[in-house]
């Protein structure tokens, strides 16, 4: 059975007709794995009962009751638990946790019959935009093997793109969902905050993070996010969605074109954008410019509140009741052994710089400004949205870059330019190819993303099944 | 520029070992990332006061402290993941003096 290109909706065709067994199709993401996770190094860890999973799946599709994704192998990103399987965050302070429960996530998809083939790398505790922080090496990007696949959730866009899994989960606390996905040429959906339960996901920036799927087509992501919403009684700031905007004919995209003109963006990503711009006017969107004054402070004030964030909740890995633990002469060595040999570099560079921010002499200046600068910023996007239904930017400022091409942590926080607005403002964004550029002699993955009010994901389905031809 | 006592001071209330090399290189990366993120203080305050939250119709989501969970229910798998045990105890540093 050959899966090229074979996406969620397609398949379950398939496998409701009985063209495909749910094992067939098990087997073949199982063989594409085998192929090639050596080179790319995608999965941490394949499950050993992906068979008898598919089993299970194919008595339920035999018997007729077979759901949206009964039968359908997904990769779940390695901060997702699943009860009795391993969960590292990639890092070495987790290396032998076993999780003790189901994420919500998981428990939505296990009520449906999906197949858990493993967990996918990514950078550690989600930290970082190309899985070069992961403690078990970087994934590398199967359109050129040289370069990044994009993080932080990059295990879980390779693993779409080279055949591995049908589709993913990944987090995105400032864009670890979407850049991943424009690297690698797939798409990839952040969720409006609150729509999906983090009961289970290890939480970075509590305020920010979100859970969202990696796929093929803008109709497979739909399917899997229909799957995994809702309100959770595990998770308090959890929120049933409701579309406030329904029918809407007429789409008015904006696009803040004074964004661009910022430093950094490589002239590849601005040629793409613009021809993308053509392609949704061609479509019949109506394209308006906008003004988004502060936009440009985005990543500043996200820099302030994800590491002050990271820091408090960084603080239970303490090698106390579980993960790793170095021993010391007392109870303060051995917190400061296990946290500086647990934690990788941009862990502990995150830790120490929101401790920082947090501290009493500098809380006012920083974590108390980006506060407040978060709700200038909300404010702004919510007269944008009455101005327009989705706003337009890149995903991010260049394709995939080369690995260990980026020396400081300020160029690599830099990649997340366009992404970390959503999360700040907490509304709901995709991640769309949008075309290649040819670099060295390869084809690299570009994408655009749409942003649109909270609660209001069925706008981004709708222009992006239109941008893909769906 | 941040001093090398500053940084060893925030890794200590960290709970985080640092080595002297990583002191330094901190230093410099610390100082680059401050002076980006610094450019919010170019953002005018607002006036403080209602709405000042940011999760759209953030309230405080409480339950009523009822129905504990059994005791024993989960114990199994937590007690599995403890980095060192005697039986069923968690063992760690002596505290007490």
């Amino acid at each position: 059975m050959e899966i090229k290109n074979l996406t969620i909706k397609e398949a379950r065709k398939l496998l409701d007709t009985k063209q495909i067994s749910a094992k067939e199709l098990a087997k073949s993401c199982l063989e594409n794995i085998e192929k090639r996770n050596k080179e790319l190094n995608v999965f941490l860890e394949v499950y050993d009962d992906v068979l008898e999973q598919a089993e299970e799946a194919q008595k339920i599709i035999d018997s007729g009751n077979s759901k949206e994704l009964t039968g359908i192998p997904l990769a779940i990103k390695d901060n997702i638990l699943i009860k009795g399987k391993k969960a590292s965050a990639s890092s070495k302070i987790l290396q032998n946790y076993t999780a003790t429960y189901d994420a919500t996530v998981i428990e939505k998809l296990k009520e449906e019959g999906v197949i858990f083939l493993g967990r996918v790398n990514m950078d550690e505790f989600a930290m970082g935009g190309s899985t070069e922080n992961s403690a078990f090496e970087v994934t590398k990007n199967p359109y050129d093997t040289s370069r990044v696949a994009g993080g932080s959730s990059g295990g879980s866009a390779a693993a779409v793109v080279a055949e591995m899994a049908l589709g993913a989960l990944g987090s995105d606390t400032g864009g670890s969902v979407r850049e991943p996905a424009s690297f690698c040429g797939v798409v990839g959906l952040k969720p409006t905050y609150g729509s999906v339960s983090r009961f289970g996901l290890m939480a970075m920036g509590s305020s920010l993070d979100v859970i969202g799927p990696i796929t093929k087509t803008v109709s497979d992501a739909e399917i899997i996010f229909n799957v995994i919403k809702g309100k959770d009684k595990m998770d308090s700031t959890s929120t049933e969605i409701e579309n406030c905007k329904l029918k809407i004919e007429n789409f008015k995209i904006g696009v803040p074109y004074h964004i661009l003109e910022q430093e950094g963006i490589s002239k590849d990503v601005r040629d793409n954008f613009n021809e993308s711009i053509n392609k949704l006017k061609d479509l019949g969107f109506e394209i308006k410019d906008i003004k988004l004054k502060n936009i440009d402070k985005s990543l500043a004030v996200y820099y302030i509140i994800m590491p002050a964030e990271v820091s408090s909740n960084m603080a239970r890995y303490d090698g106390v009741k579980y993960g790793l633990r170095k021993e010391g002469n007392d109870l303060l060595e051995v917190y400061k052994k296990t946290r500086g040999e647990g934690f990788g570099a941009e862990v502990r560079r995150r830790i120490i710089l929101g401790t920082y921010v947090l501290s009493s002499g500098y809380y006012d200046s920083y974590y108390g400004k980006a506060m407040a600068a978060r709700k200038i910023i909300r404010a702004e996007f919510d007269s944008a949205f009455e101005q327009v239904d989705a706003v337009l930017t890149p995903t991010a400022p260049f394709p995939a870059w080369k690995i260990g091409e980026k020396k400081s942590p300020l160029e690599n926080y830099l990649a997340d330019i366009f992404t970390v607005t959503a999360n700040i403002v907490g509304c709901p964004a995709i991640s769309l190819p949008s075309g290649f550029v040819k670099i060295d002699g390869k084809d690299l993955p570009l994408g655009i993303q749409l942003m649109s009010s909270h609660s209001n994901e069925n706008i981004l389905f709708e222009i992006g099944k239109k941008f893909l031809n769906e | 520029m941040i001093s090398k006592e500053e940084i060893k001071k925030l890794a200590d209330l960290a709970r985080i070992e640092i080595s002297d090399e990583e002191v330094e290189s901190l230093r410099g990366e610390m100082d680059a990332i401050l002076e980006y993120v610094g450019q919010i203080s170019r953002i005018p305050s607002p006036e403080q006061g209602e709405g000042d939250t940011i999760v759209r119709g953030e309230v405080n989501v409480l339950r009523e402290d009822t129905n504990p969970t059994e005791s024993g229910t989960y114990s199994k798998e937590l007690i599995a993941n403890f980095p060192n045990k005697e039986k069923n105890y968690l063992k760690v540093k002596k505290i007490l003096g």
